[in-house]
């Protein structure tokens, strides 16, 4: 039996078949159209999300399966103070696959311990969140036909934003990818994701605070969201929250074939005028990381189709 | 300075000077009934000083603990006053509940049953980080 917690529990091959999967059921849906029938998936979310629950819960329905779902703490045993362990325990009884999304960093890794079905880790606090990154993985793969050999900027908040930790660690993976850090100082990407993945895999990395004068070499640009619930004082919050935004002017500079990624929700830091440029991806994001949660899902049952 | 030999008991030898009482502490020696003996500052020709703990008892010593606070240390076992053996301890792959997970956001702060469980990431740099979410362990 196997679970998701981190990107870093899959290896490239593994990722490049789940991609290929998501692929396939692009091309023939209908195939797949009742292949987890009879097969019940548990979300069990303990913090706000929309687009990641909707996404596990539209997957398993595309699938043919059926969905149980718990949504904030007070509305669960969670609230009586019921441990991740039983919880992860009790709901192993009910359903075939569990996705949590918890505030406390390694509540779904305690879950998987002590579940006896899969479980796949749907965000933990500032910790994880791997099916992200495998919708971000599938978008570049099928924008620009590769995974390798690609210059990839991240802008915003690099500190605390999880999905950029994870999508790093699973490009650094790859031959031939550059990075380009672009952040205020305050959000610089960490230390240790510096040492620990990048220079320790040889990946060249520059880091700048100008997102116009980094712009021309970028094959993707991966925007991200202050997030103002990570900080601990709401000054700091104000202050940085509009460093980034990105506009059409902004664009000028960019390549044609430039892709745009945001894991989404998004504030002001992409102008809608954007959303009709053929370069912004970010709707795709979505909609690929729905087909990347139904191929995952299908791994994790172990279903073939 | 004469502490007497023991009969039957274990000799922790090498350890780096200062460290003594951590180790004592962490091996929870003060709950014993039998003689401790610990030996600050002792000469030695290799380390200059170091510390020794001598313990009247033929107790199991949790060797990931020494592992963990000092590699270097070797355990003496003493049965009928002969030395039986001697162990070299090793960092330790895996660490339960010898130290605590300090990030306020962490699963261990809330779920108080939980062992607190570090894993050895990087054995060059002797990096612990907590099992569940990642979080660097401080400094021995």
């Amino acid at each position: 039996m196997r679970h998701l917690i981190s990107i870093g529990d899959l290896s490239v091959a593994e990722i490049d078949a789940l991609i290929d999967r998501a692929e396939d059921i692009i091309a023939s849906p209908a195939r797949y159209a009742e292949a987890c029938r009879g097969k019940k998936l548990a979300t069990l979310f303990f913090e706000p999300s929309t687009r990641t629950r909707l996404s596990f819960e539209a997957a398993m329905y595309e699938l043919g399966g059926h969905v149980l779902s718990v949504s904030g703490a007070n509305t669960s045993s969670a609230a009586k103070g019921e441990s991740v362990a039983d919880t992860a325990k009790t709901v192993s009884c009910y359903a075939d696959v569990i996705a949590m999304r918890h505030p406390k960093e390694g509540a779904p890794m305690v879950a998987a311990m002590n579940a006896s079905v899969p479980v796949i880790n749907a965000g933990d606090g500032g910790h994880n969140h791997p099916t992200q990154t495998l919708a971000d993985l599938c978008t570049i793969r099928r924008e620009k036909g590769r995974l390798g050999e690609l210059t990839v900027g991240f802008c915003g908040d690099l500190k605390f934003g999880r999905t950029v930790h994870s999508l790093i660690e699973a490009l650094s993976r790859y031959a031939g990818i550059r990075i380009v850090l672009i952040s205020p100082e305050e959000l610089k990407l960490p230390s240790y994701v510096k040492k620990d993945i990048l220079a320790r895999r040889g990946v060249p990395y520059t880091q700048t605070t100008d997102l116009e004068g980094a712009m021309p070499e970028l094959d993707i640009l991966y925007m991200t969201r202050v997030q103002r619930e990570r900080f601990f004082n709401e000054e700091d919050y104000l202050r940085l929250k509009d460093r980034y935004i990105l506009t059409p002017d902004k664009l000028r500079a960019a390549r044609p074939d430039l892709s745009i990624l945001h894991p989404l929700p998004r504030v002001n830091e992409i102008s809608v005028a954007i959303d009709d440029d053929p370069r912004a991806c970010y709707f795709k994001q979505v909609l690929n990381g729905k087909f990347m949660r139904m191929a995952l899902i299908l791994m994790l049952l172990e279903v073939t189709v | 300075m004469n502490i007497d030999a023991i009969r039957c008991g274990i000799v922790i030898d090498h350890i780096t000077a200062g460290r003594g009482m951590r180790i004592y502490q962490l091996l929870h020696l003060d709950e014993l009934d039998c003689s401790v003996a610990i030996i600050k500052n002792v000469a030695s020709r290799k380390m200059g000083k170091k510390d020794i703990i001598k313990i009247d008892a033929a107790i199991d010593v949790n060797t990931d603990i020494l592992g963990y606070v000092d590699p270097g240390v070797t355990v003496n076992v003493i049965r009928d006053g002969a030395l039986t053996e001697k162990r070299q301890v090793a960092l330790p792959e895996r660490l339960t509940n010898v130290i605590f997970c300090k990030n306020p956001r962490c699963i261990t702060t809330t779920e108080q049953e939980l062992p607190h469980i570090f894993r050895l990431t990087d054995p060059e740099k002797k990096v612990y980080r907590c099992l569940y979410c990642e979080t660097k362990a401080d400094d021995r």
